[in-house]
């Protein structure tokens, strides 16, 4: 908990800052400008980080976006399958290539790193591929509104996007820190080994998380997909594994394993939004956007190190 | 008579909460093996570390020939001619013997490049191997070495520091008999040599065996010296423990029939072609004796289903079972207490709670989602019956000695219905006073018409508690003893299956 509280410390700091030296980031406009992208990353985060617990890593997120993303473009503009369904087999395709992901990592035994190392390179190509290197967009189709307002739509003035988050944070908190399921994926990211002699069935709970994990990125891709409305093969969801990597290792996840909580990883999504944030509203340099993050990342995780050797 | 290579005297050490150390003196002479033995939590490792400088005495005053000396840290500790078998090996897999022994202080050639000296390191290290009498080139990866010769390797370390005195911690814990005996003959030329040995051990045969004279340390103060003509069992014990340990166990004559629990021609993967077949009675404990090495753990583990059975089958009361992972072991009422506690019995930064309820989580969860109260209640519950010694269930393990970690272990698996349980090694590593509880729970659960099967390398344990004994000897049984004629030597020929 005291993890969380230091950073949660930080983010109120920094928007304190922020606000000060710009009072531009109260506005309405920026504020839910920055809870929508809080929404749509925090959900990829979470993703993340319940593969992280069990001390695995999943790089390829990003390329599944890419290519979920011009899948569902054109399954609606170029197939005319029902929008709804439409989502709802995104979804499921995500959780299908986490499902992949697991049977290589628990079954076959090879390096979650590598899996999804491969997968990253092999799904950014498919993407290019299928959609023939073009960009790809919902631009005619018609009734598709409810399903964009998903993205940029509002409810009572939240966006939902950051609705949808602080659903899935509520069900991820019950299931990762309430739950049986949850206790065992801590003890198998914390010890493989002791859990499987205890009778656990390591094997299942380690590629269930990438199934999670893959119905969470199927989440994120769709939201993104009608959030930019725009899908290019080769650039969409670039990075976006390494800023859910980020966000769950500045909220405490560990990626020895066995550690992570939900609250950390929200909290690390927003500490990382508010910072773009900031380098936007402060003048800073956009091209310094990512040595902004890396420093702050550092930093955070230094300041924790040194507490933790202070005890 | 000469004068003491190592005088420690009146050491004091105070640790927040805690006196480890009150007025604990001890003397070692040139060429001289002082046993050091005490149950764990006695002070003997604390005095240890004062020597190797990783902590500072409060009172007390240490000479080393007659000098008074301060350490400060090991590099003081290896000045002064003081060196360290730890129970855990400090060695290097990936590297061969010569880079072990020299790793460090690698002498260089002359020249721009400043490269190792590959020949002096080598030739170094064989004289040493050979004065060890080890048969290895120096140029072997550790790797390929037994734990036995990388023993050998970390002696041959600290002898070419100039060591005088050597520290042993638990030397031969992980040791098969042979090996045992070839350590013991090593420790005994090395004082032949003139070097003086600090030998600490659990195992009170090996001491009587050695020593030249037996320190015994209780609760952070010098219980009493056995010299050589005094060493026996029994007055360790005493002194150590401070009361005479009665034998818990005294095993009764099998009565039950052995049928109960039976495996038929299991053969495992390290010994393929080796089929082993045995009978445990309901309420019987089986011991099982042999060799490091004789492929008794991999019976074990293929039996509680986490290593896979090439062949064979397991009957409980009749009927066959069908065991491809440890969820079927457990479903079935089989569970193993494995060897290794600190990666394959604990979740070592977990809490006591968390560790005890680990195996059966699902009994107070409604839904998937835990009930937190119940398991509180009944993880206080087994740590109260077991008596694990911990300010509460909220302490993580490993803050605990072996013996309370082994009792987590144990706690563990009491939970559910047992009907078959396994313990591998079940007190390496424990004092005796937790051994004693150990054995008693052990009794218990056969009291209560558990099969028990006790797989130990300690042959006083064996017959301390077996109502029959199996023999492996290279993932063959070659025998098993009816309690009557069990006995060290009987075991021992079938161990190294000399017949």
């Amino acid at each position: 908990m005291k993890k969380e509280l230091g950073i949660f410390i930080l983010l109120v700091v920094l928007c304190a800052i922020t606000a000060i030296l710009n009072p531009r980031f109260l506005t309405p406009v920026n504020l839910q400008n920055t809870a929508r992208l809080i929404g749509a990353f925090g959900i990829l985060s979470l993703g993340l980080g319940v593969v992280i617990i069990t001390s695995g890593i999943d790089l390829s997120v990003g390329s599944v976006m890419a290519l979920l993303g011009v899948l569902l473009s054109m399954a609606i503009t170029q197939w005319h399958v029902p929008g709804i369904i439409a989502v709802l087999l995104i979804i499921l395709g995500g959780m299908a290539l986490g499902s992949l992901h697991g049977f290589l990592v628990s079954k076959v035994r090879i390096q979650p790193f590598i899996v999804t190392l491969c997968g990253l390179l092999f799904y950014r190509g498919a993407a290019r591929f299928v959609a023939s290197d073009e960009t790809k967009g919902f631009g005619s189709a018609t009734g598709l509104e409810h399903l964009q307002s998903l993205a940029i739509g509002n409810i009572f003035g939240i966006p939902t996007p950051f609705v949808l988050l602080l659903i899935a944070s509520i069900v991820m908190w019950v299931l990762i820190h309430r739950s049986v399921y949850g206790r065992y994926l801590f003890a198998v990211g914390n010890n493989e080994d002791a859990a499987r002699y205890s009778g656990i069935n390591a094997r299942w709970i380690i590629a269930s998380a990438y199934v999670v994990c893959g119905a969470l990125t199927g989440l994120a891709a769709v939201i993104f997909a009608f959030y930019t409305n725009s899908v290019s093969p080769s650039s969409h969801g670039n990075f976006f594994e390494l800023y859910g990597i980020a966000a769950a290792v500045l909220g405490g996840c560990s990626l020895r394993g066995g550690e992570g909580s939900v609250i950390g990883i929200l909290l690390g999504t927003a500490l990382l939004q508010v910072l773009q944030n900031l380098v936007n509203l402060l003048g800073i340099p956009s091209s310094l956007n990512f040595a902004v993050m890396g420093a702050v990342i550092l930093m955070g995780v230094l300041a924790d190190q040194l507490l933790k050797s202070r005890k | 008579m000469t004068s003491p290579l190592l005088e420690m005297h009146g050491i004091g050490k105070r640790f927040p909460g805690v006196i480890a150390l009150n007025n604990v003196s001890l003397e070692v002479f040139p060429g001289e093996i002082v046993a050091l033995v005490g149950e764990n939590g006695a002070g003997k490792s604390t005095l240890m570390k004062i020597l190797g400088g990783i902590h500072q005495p409060d009172e007390g005053t240490i000479h080393i020939n007659g000098d008074a000396v301060t350490i400060h840290n090991v590099n003081d500790s290896m000045r002064l001619g003081i060196g360290f078998i730890h129970q855990e090996l400090n060695v290097f897999p990936n590297l061969d013997v010569a880079a072990n022994v020299y790793l460090g202080r690698e002498p260089v050639n002359a020249g721009f490049l400043r490269l190792i000296d590959r020949t002096k390191i080598e030739a170094a290290t064989a004289t040493l191997l050979k004065r060890l009498g080890v048969d290895v080139s120096p140029r072997t990866q550790l790797s390929e070495l037994s734990i036995a010769q990388q023993q050998m390797v970390e002696i041959a370390k600290a002898l070419s520091l100039n060591t005088r005195l050597l520290i042993m911690d638990e030397p031969t814990s992980s040791l098969t008999l042979t090996e045992t005996t070839r350590l013991l003959e090593v420790v005994q030329d090395l004082r032949a040599q003139g070097v003086s040995v600090i030998y600490i051990s659990h195992r009170l045969g090996e001491i009587t065996e050695i020593a030249d004279r037996v320190v015994v340390l209780r609760d952070g103060a010098n219980a009493g010296t056995l010299q050589r003509d005094e060493i026996t069992h029994d007055k360790m014990v005493t002194l150590m423990v401070g009361r005479a340990l009665q034998h818990v166990h005294t095993p009764k004559e099998a009565n039950a029939h052995p049928n109960y629990f039976v495996v038929e021609n299991l053969r495992t993967k390290r010994y393929a072609d080796k089929a082993v077949s045995f009978g445990v009675g309901k309420g019987e404990v089986l011991g099982v004796s042999g060799l490091i090495g004789a492929g008794r753990s991999e019976v074990a583990q293929a039996i509680f289903g986490v290593e896979p059975m090439l062949g064979g089958r397991v009957l409980l009361d009749g009927n066959p079972l069908l065991i491809k992972s440890s969820q079927d072991a457990i479903k079935h009422g089989i569970c193993l207490i494995p060897e290794d506690r600190r990666h394959l019995g604990l979740v070592m930064d977990w809490t006591i709670q968390d560790n005890t309820t680990l195996a059966t989580l699902t009994d107070y969860a409604k839904a998937g989602l835990i009930d937190f109260a119940a398991e509180n209640k009944v993880a206080v519950e087994m740590s109260q019956k077991l008596r694990v010694k911990a300010p509460s269930v909220a302490t993580k393990v490993s803050q605990l000695s072996g013996g309370n970690q082994q009792k987590v272990v144990l706690a563990k698996w009491l939970l559910q219905k047992l009907k078959v349980i396994i313990f591998d090694e079940p007190t390496r590593g424990i004092d005796i006073g937790a051994k004693s509880e150990i054995y008693e729970l052990i009794n218990q659960l056969a009291a209560d018409g558990v099969a028990v099967i006790v797989i130990s390398s300690d042959l006083e344990e064996i017959l301390r508690i077996s109502d029959r004994v199996a023999v492996l000897h290279e993932g063959k049984l070659t025998g098993i003893l009816p309690r009557a004629e069990c006995n060290e030597e009987a075991i021992m020929r079938l161990a190294v299956g000399s017949e």
